[in-house]
Parts: C-alpha cells; sequence; structure tokens
C-alpha cells in the first residue's frame, strides 16, 4: 500500500532522515519504533506532505506522492494523529470533528460517523460543545483519534497515542487501534516510545536509530531480540 | 453637563471607530492566520480611497445617480483593494514563509514605502478633493443636527459588515478552516486544508474591507492624497493591539474605545493632542494588560 523508497528530510541544513526505507501493506498494524530524537515524527511528517523529503520517493497505492501538498495527500486517504494531540484548543469537540472531515462533502454519511465516533468515546459527545482546549489528555486524545477517523483514512499514522496518558487510558487507546484496524480494515502505521505496547498490538516493526532503520522483523520477534530487550523494552 | 454635546461625541466617535474597526480587521486578520503586522495594509486603504475617487469622478461625469456613484464606486474600490491584497502576499510574503518573522516585517515595510511612492508618481502628492457621495436621508432630516446621514451609513455599513463576516468566520466550512489555521496552521494542513487558500483569502478579506472603509471616509472627510493610508493605517494598528491583536471581536471593541477616547479627550479637553491621547491610552492598556482587550496570552504549548 506504502513503499518508501530511501527518503533523506532535512530541516534547513540538519539532516533528520538519512535515507529511510521501508513497506506496509494494506490491513497491517506496523510500528515504528526508537528513541527520541531518532527522526520517527520527522517520518511521518515527511509522508503527510508537512516536511516533504529533500530525495527519494513515497509511493501510495502505485502513485508517487513525495511532491504533493498535504492537502491533497489527505485528500487520497493518509491522515495523521500528530505528537501531543493538536487539538483546535479554542473550537469545540464538534467543529474538531467537523474539521476531520473537511475535505468530505458527504451529509448524511458524516453524520453517521459522527454518531459512530460518540458511540465509541461516548464522553466526547458529552463534552461536544465545550471547547477543545478544555478536555483532559485522554479525552484529547480519543478526540484526535475521532478526527483523523472523520476523513476515512485507508493510512492512519498515530504518533505517540500513549504520550501523558495514564495506564489506564492508554489501554483503552490502544484496544481502540487495534478495533479500528479489525472493523474498517483501516491500515495503521503507529510510532510509539511505548514498545512493549506497540509491538503487542502490531503485526511488524521497524526500529529507528539517528535517521536509518537499524531492524525490521515480525513483532513477535522484535519482542524476542535481545538488543530491542535491552535498548527499547527495559528488560 | 450638555446632553446633547455628549451624544455628538459620542456618535462621533462611534463613526470613527467604525471606520478603524473596517481597517484593523484586516491587521488583525493578518496576525491572526500568518502572525505578521503587515505594515502595508494602511496602503491599501489609500489605494482604495483612489480607487474611489477615479471610478466615482468618472462616474459623476457620465451623469450616473449619486448613490450610484458610491455603490459603484465602493464595488471598484473593493475589488481593485482586494487584488493588490491578494498579489501583495503572493509577491512579498509568500516566498518569506519560512524566513524568520523580522524578514516578512521589513518585506511589509518596503512594500509599504513602495506603495505610497508608487502613487506619489503615478497620482500626485497634492491632496485631491474627495466628493461627497452620501445623499442627505430625507427621512433622517429631524436628526441631522445630532448626526448626519454620512455618519450613519457609515456606521450602519460597518455594523453589516462585521455582522456579515462573524457569520462567515463562525459557521462556514472556508471560516471554520480560518479560525483552525489560526489556532495550528500544521494540524489544519494534516486535516486537508489547503493552507495557501486561507491565507489568500484572508488578505482579500482584510483588503476589501480597508477599501470599503476608504471611499466612506474620503467621502466623509472630502479629501485624501498619498499618505492617507499611513495616518489611519498605524490608528488602526493601535485598535487592533488595543484589542488584542489575533481576534475579531477584539478588534472592533479596540477600534470603538479608540474612536471614543479620540472624541471625548478632543471634545472636552483639546483638540490639538489627539494623536497623543490616543497612544497613551494604548501605552495604559498594554501596561495592564499586554495581550489587548480580548486578546488571549500565549499559552506555551507543551
Amino acid at each position: 500500500m506504502l513503499q518508501i523508497e530511501d527518503i533523506k528530510t532535512y530541516y534547513g541544513s540538519i539532516q533528520a532522515l538519512k535515507g529511510i526505507s521501508l513497506e506496509i501493506s494494506a490491513g497491517e498494524i506496523i510500528c515504528l519504533i526508537g528513541a527520541n530524537g531518532a527522526g520517527k515524527s520527522t517520518t511521518l511528517m515527511s509522508i503527510c506532505g508537512v516536511v516533504p523529503p529533500r530525495t527519494g520517493r513515497i509511493v501510495f497505492e502505485g502513485r508517487e506522492i513525495q511532491h504533493l501538498p498535504s492537502n491533497r495527500i489527505v485528500e487520497l486517504g493518509i491522515v495523521q494523529v500528530p505528537e501531543g494531540r493538536r487539538i483546535f484548543p479554542y473550537l469545540t469537540v464538534a467543529e474538531n470533528l467537523d474539521m476531520g472531515a473537511f475535505l468530505r462533502r458527504d451529509k448524511a454519511a458524516i453524520e453517521q460517523d459522527i454518531d459512530y465516533i460518540y458511540e465509541l468515546f461516548p464522553i466526547l459527545a458529552k463534552r461536544r460543545h465545550q471547547a477543545g482546549g478544555t478536555l483532559s489528555g485522554g479525552e484529547q486524545q480519543m478526540l484526535a483519534i475521532s478526527r483523523a477517523l472523520m476523513a476515512r483514512p485507508r493510512l492512519l499514522l498515530l504518533d505517540e497515542p500513549s504520550l501523558g496518558l495514564a495506564p489506564l487510558v492508554v489501554r483503552q487507546i490502544f484496544e481502540i487501534i487495534a478495533k479500528i484496524n479489525r472493523e474498517n480494515n483501516t491500515t495503521i502505521f503507529l510510532v510509539e516510545q511505548n514498545a512493549n505496547l506497540a509491538l503487542q498490538v502490531a503485526h511488524r516493526g521497524y526500529v529507528m536509530e539517528t535517521g536509518r532503520i537499524t531492524l525490521s522483523d515480525s513483532a513477535a520477534h522484535l519482542l524476542a531480540n535481545e538488543d530491542v530487550k535491552r535498548a527499547y523494552l527495559g528488560i | 453637563m450638555d446632553l446633547q454635546y455628549f451624544a455628538e461625541l459620542f456618535l462621533g466617535g462611534l463613526t470613527r471607530g467604525s471606520i478603524y474597526a473596517l481597517i484593523a480587521l484586516g491587521y488583525t486578520m493578518v496576525y491572526g492566520i500568518i502572525e505578521l503586522i503587515n505594515f502595508a495594509h494602511g496602503e491599501i486603504y489609500m489605494i482604495g480611497a483612489f480607487t474611489g475617487l477615479i471610478v466615482a469622478t468618472v462616474l459623476t461625469f457620465a451623469g450616473f445617480p449619486t448613490l450610484a456613484v458610491l455603490v459603484l464606486a465602493s464595488v471598484a474600490a473593493v475589488v481593485y483593494s482586494s487584488c493588490y491584497g491578494y498579489t501583495m502576499e503572493k509577491i512579498a510574503y509568500k516566498p518569506l514563509r519560512g524566513a524568520p518573522r523580522l524578514s516578512a516585517l521589513i518585506s511589509a515595510i518596503g512594500m509599504s514605502l513602495f506603495l505610497q511612492n508608487y502613487v506619489l508618481l503615478a497620482q500626485t502628492s497634492d491632496f485631491l478633493p474627495f466628493p461627497s457621495l452620501v445623499p442627505d436621508l430625507p427621512f433622517w432630516e429631524p436628526y441631522a443636527h445630532i448626526i448626519s446621514s454620512q455618519e450613519i451609513v457609515i456606521i450602519s455599513v460597518t455594523a453589516l459588515v462585521m455582522i456579515l463576516l462573524n457569520l462567515l468566520i463562525k459557521f462556514t466550512r472556508m471560516g471554520k478552516a480560518m479560525r483552525a489555521t489560526s489556532q495550528d496552521r500544521e494540524m489544519a494542513m494534516l486535516t486537508g486544508v489547503d493552507v495557501n487558500r486561507v491565507i489568500s483569502l484572508t488578505f482579500i478579506i482584510g483588503s476589501a474591507t480597508a477599501a470599503l472603509g476608504a471611499v466612506l471616509i474620503a467621502s466623509h472627510i472630502g479629501q485624501i492624497n498619498f499618505y492617507v493610508g499611513f495616518i489611519a493605517g498605524i490608528k488602526a494598528f493601535v485598535a487592533a493591539v488595543l484589542g488584542g491583536i489575533g481576534s475579531v471581536p477584539g478588534a472592533v471593541v479596540g477600534a470603538l474605545v479608540l474612536g471614543w477616547t479620540e472624541s471625548f479627550f478632543t471634545g472636552y479637553i483639546s483638540s490639538d493632542y489627539e494623536d497623543v491621547f490616543a497612544f497613551i491610552f494604548l501605552v495604559v492598556i498594554l501596561i495592564f494588560k499586554p495581550s489587548g482587550i480580548l486578546g488571549r496570552s500565549e499559552t506555551q504549548k507543551v
């Protein structure tokens, strides 16, 4: 579904990605683990066209997208839940969801999806007229995922969904992620520092270090790998 | 205390404030979206006034009725200034989008000087008389000693523009996209908003309202020159900062407060120090509430 071939991304003169290649097939949950500053978020921003790569190719369903503007990439069905949730703080919960469906015109289906979201996260229904900035961290993460779902993504990119959340909420969020993948057959690309948790829901994983992919294997193998255990699982 | 004198000053302040509000919108909206203080905004206003004057002169000569001249001159000014605003953003600001904010600010000052001198060369440095385009409304005759038809038109048009703009920002798709972009531009991109379009639209709206204000006030005061944009621009900028730059309701509140301040101080104390009062007031507000009357204090993103 998505092939990334040797992309190099720079912030000014600083090189953040030193040639990343990876592949995601339809229906998979893929996770990308690595330490702070390894370039995980940059990889996602490069896919979305926010920080386009300087060289290399990104192919989505047979089509090169590395030169497309971000709004065209969203239109193709690649939607990101960025790190830190990035809820629009002064828009209401309902307006945040509307923004998720910004490119869609099918009003009836949008209404249906909103109902589905409110069923999935009843707390959001309760807070629908509240400003997004007033929600708790966990609620904001639910809203961020919901906003992305409103775009009906074919490929959902999640950046550190567990960051700063209570363990119970983290578990709930990960259950939802697995459910979205199972029920809507949405392909998921998950970036996480909580490697243990990420590898439990993912099918395959990549390990990243300072701008390079250093390892790629099935999730089960990565969980058993001695180096991964030592570096990322804290065992 | 003389009640009628007070009413006159109050309404005079309201008229002034309305014009400031129409111009301040451009500053505050552009700042809200791209965090740039568009110093060339006053020149867009000035170009609106000149366009209005040229079109009005031609149409009056061709024998159009006054009301038709007013409407057509306003429309022409709005369209022409919007084109300038749109083009200005594309030439002077868009290439500097990723650059430090100071670069864009300097570019804005350059644009302002360029447009002033361009009009100075293309037109004249003299004050040009501007025809009075607002006809005396017959039904307003009994109240005309308190507030003229001119002023009532300025106030009503401003109120109408503000209501329409508010509806646009609150309820339309594009309005929502504008608010989202001003709160988090990168996230707006990730939801599929074409940020370039939002920015262009912001410049167009700001230029359009400034041009409308320009025609109305020029017709009220009766003369213009190439320098009017600078003074009106500074005042409107003060109004925007006073209300809280980046906030649309703030710009309106700031403009009205500034209008009344000027009007009352000049009316009751002295007309020699009109600008001094305005700026003293600005300093006082900024000491006690640096984010402006309706401004939000910057929250640090974690």
